[in-house]
């Protein structure tokens, strides 16, 4: 990808939310760790909150990501780097659930619940921006990745 | 032997600016804008057709498969063309300039001239097609998986991934059946382009039947211009010595047909310059060095005349160099094509920025190989691969083969002897030496911008042509120095034509080629069916 910031943050935007949101809405009533009898309703409310957490800190890292793509001469944003990048923002997703910042989640849910999600939200998303999105957007790639805007 | 310098592609007549007899010197010619009467008065059948293509070469191909996708049939697009495959004029430069078949070119997996979206790329395509990897000797599991591994990984410790000349044109020949390409074509030379009184304009062509050299003329309301490069250029001191001397064995153009250099220098070995340190000129030394290790009794001396020691730039702008090659994986950054590049070029609008900025990220630079490298390395150890820096004062004959006058940085002077010298430094691109644009510039209203070439505006209207409610675009090498750096790349034709049918759609003239419309299209692409 050879991504401008604006770019950056109107796919984060797109993914999480649009390609994020169905993956979470199809996938919440089947993920493992929830206690007996948790109510879907409050199910959905766990798992959006996490969506909600990794857009959010999703925009932060865009900034970051951003500044480190200035060092490539490219100017682009290695296909490989869209999978490294898991490590760092799963762990501060784990830092934010740990420190409660997460708004409806109180304590750190069980890693089984949680991770799973995440990694299939990022799988389906990884998996979509390398194919799918230059099929239905077609100038998506050739506009740094935004989708809306000059 | 004869000077090939003139051809440069099978069926494609010597495009440089100077009339002939056909042309004609009618004298309606001299009118920049022309009536409807004075079409008739010109004497050659008039058709008409709502747009036409002028080129018929990797440019139009890249626009009519997009115009096809936005809704356009093969009536509304006719491509003037002398060429029967899109591809011909690039596999003739491909082949001469040492890639092969089954040789890799400089592009990105997902620059496909088949394919505007860029998926599925060719390294995925590669995987999958057997048939290609068994002809091109690559089987197994591992060679089947290693152009998808290898884009994950790319550029992180491997090259970037770049597909076989052989897999572009084969994916080319699928698309023009699906297109029914023939169905598009006027096959012929286009030769005069004049505005319509009443609006749109008239080309008037050459048609390929030879038999019957009569000129016709197409009147159409939007008009295409993509024609490449207008011949082969020389370095002035070695198209001097062609001329004076009549000897153009000994020195050679890389993209001209010079097999018997090789022939010659493996039978009986020898010594032989390479002038240029661009893409052309390492393929070409790396084809000696190949031709050595098997055997051959040769010594390269490859010149520069700017000698790239080590990384330009600082900071954010650091470009790798070594050895006297600056490097990266593509002709432009990549983000030339669509990222920060491309938006600062939009962004630019003085043609000395822009000029600045392409001389910057541009110019002269090879992709690095792994076993280029190696070859290089042991041809520098072992000797039979010397570098030399400097400028040439003259060539002239050695008797055998040439002398080479090298004045280096310091002052000094040298004689180099060599039985050849091949030229790798590019292509002409100056509009003025082809004879379609060097009457557009005289007559159609074009003009210059800061790079020498056509200046386009940003949707690669070329400016001052528009004629009523019909407008002129140019795409490729001629319109260097416009708001998109790399235009003679695959990709670089492919995003330009993208700006151009957004143009047009905008006008009305076809659809805006949204997601659903952009979807179903590849859908059936995928499937191989007509759009």
């Amino acid at each position: 990808m050879i991504p401008t910031l604006r770019g950056r943050l109107q796919t984060r935007l797109f993914a999480v939310i649009v390609i994020g949101g169905v993956c979470t809405a199809l996938v919440t009533p089947l993920l493992p760790g929830f206690p007996p009898g948790t109510p879907v309703s409050e199910r959905y409310v766990d798992t959006f909150s996490v969506l909600a957490a990794v857009l959010v800190l999703g925009i932060f890292w865009e900034f970051v990501y951003h500044f480190l793509q200035q060092f490539r001469w490219e100017k682009d944003w290695p296909t490989l780097f869209g999978l490294l990048t898991f490590a760092n923002e799963v762990l501060l997703v784990w830092f934010a659930l740990r420190l409660g910042w997460v708004p409806n989640i109180e304590s750190l849910p069980p890693a089984r619940l949680w991770i799973t999600h995440f990694v299939i939200v990022w799988i389906v998303i990884f998996g979509f921006l390398n194919g799918p999105m230059k099929v239905v957007f077609i100038r998506w790639r050739f506009r740094g990745g935004r989708l809306v805007g000059p | 032997m004869t000077d090939h310098s003139a051809t440069i592609a099978p069926g494609r007549g010597d495009q440089r600016g100077h009339t002939d007899e056909s042309s004609g010197s009618h004298p309606v010619l001299s009118k920049d804008i022309w009536s409807d009467h004075d079409a008739r008065s010109f004497g050659a059948p008039v058709e008409s057709a709502p747009l036409v293509s002028i080129g018929g070469g990797m440019g139009s191909f890249a626009f009519t498969h997009i115009l096809r996708i936005a809704g356009l049939t093969a009536h509304d697009v006719r491509v003037i063309s002398d060429i029967d495959r899109p591809y011909e004029t690039y596999e003739l430069l491909c082949r001469n300039s040492q890639i092969p078949a089954y040789e890799r070119i400089r592009s990105d997996s997902g620059s496909m001239m088949d394919n505007i979206w860029g998926f599925p790329g060719y390294a995925l395509r590669e995987t999958f097609n057997r048939g290609l990897r068994r002809r091109a000797g690559l089987t197994g599991l591992g060679r089947a998986l290693a152009p998808s591994w290898n884009v994950l990984l790319e550029p992180i410790g491997v090259d970037y991934y770049t597909p076989m000349s052989s897999q572009v044109f084969e994916s080319c020949d699928r698309e023009m059946v699906r297109l029914n390409w023939p169905g598009h074509l006027l096959p012929g030379t286009a030769r005069n382009i004049r505005r319509r009184q009443e609006g749109g304009y008239f080309t008037v062509y050459l048609p390929r039947d030879r038999t019957r050299r009569q000129l016709r003329i197409v009147q159409s309301q939007h008009l295409h211009v993509s024609v490449g490069y207008p011949g082969l250029r020389f370095l002035p001191d070695l198209q001097r010595y062609r001329t004076e001397y009549g000897d153009s064995t000994s020195v050679v153009n890389a993209y001209e047909e010079h097999e018997h250099v090789y022939d010659q220098l493996r039978a009986r070995g020898g010594t032989v310059i390479v002038r240029g340190s661009g893409i052309v000129a390492i393929r070409i030394v790396q084809r000696l060095l190949d031709d050595r290790a098997a055997g051959a009794n040769l010594t390269i001396v490859h010149l520069f005349r700017n000698y790239v020691e080590n990384s330009q730039g600082s900071g954010f702008q650091r470009r790798r160099g070594r050895r006297g090659f600056a490097y990266q994986g593509f002709n432009y950054p990549k983000s030339g094509w669509g990222g920060q590049l491309f938006d600062q070029m939009m962004r630019t609008e003085s043609p000395e920025g822009r000029s600045a900025i392409i001389r910057r990220t541009g110019g002269t630079n090879i992709p690095h190989r792994r076993a280029w490298e190696k070859s290089l390395t042991a041809g520098l150890n072992g000797g039979w691969y010397r570098q030399l820096q400097g400028e040439v004062e003259s060539v002239v004959p050695g008797h055998p083969g040439t002398v080479s006058r090298v004045r280096s940085a310091n002052g000094s002077t040298q004689e180099v002897f060599a039985d050849f010298i091949i030229d790798g430094t590019g292509l002409e691109a100056d509009p003025r030496e082809h004879r379609l644009l060097a009457d557009l510039l005289d007559h159609g209203g074009a003009g210059i911008n800061g790079s020498g070439r056509l200046d386009v505006d940003r949707n690669f209207e070329v400016r001052g042509t528009r004629s009523g409610s019909g407008r002129l675009y140019a795409i490729g090498a001629a319109t260097l120095g416009g708001y998109v750096a790399p235009v003679d790349s695959f990709l670089g034709l492919q995003l330009a034509s993208l700006l151009v049918a957004d143009d047009l759609a905008r006008q009305g003239f076809c659809k805006r080629i949204g997601p659903i419309r952009s979807t179903r299209q590849w859908w059936r692409w995928a499937r191989n069916v007509a759009p």
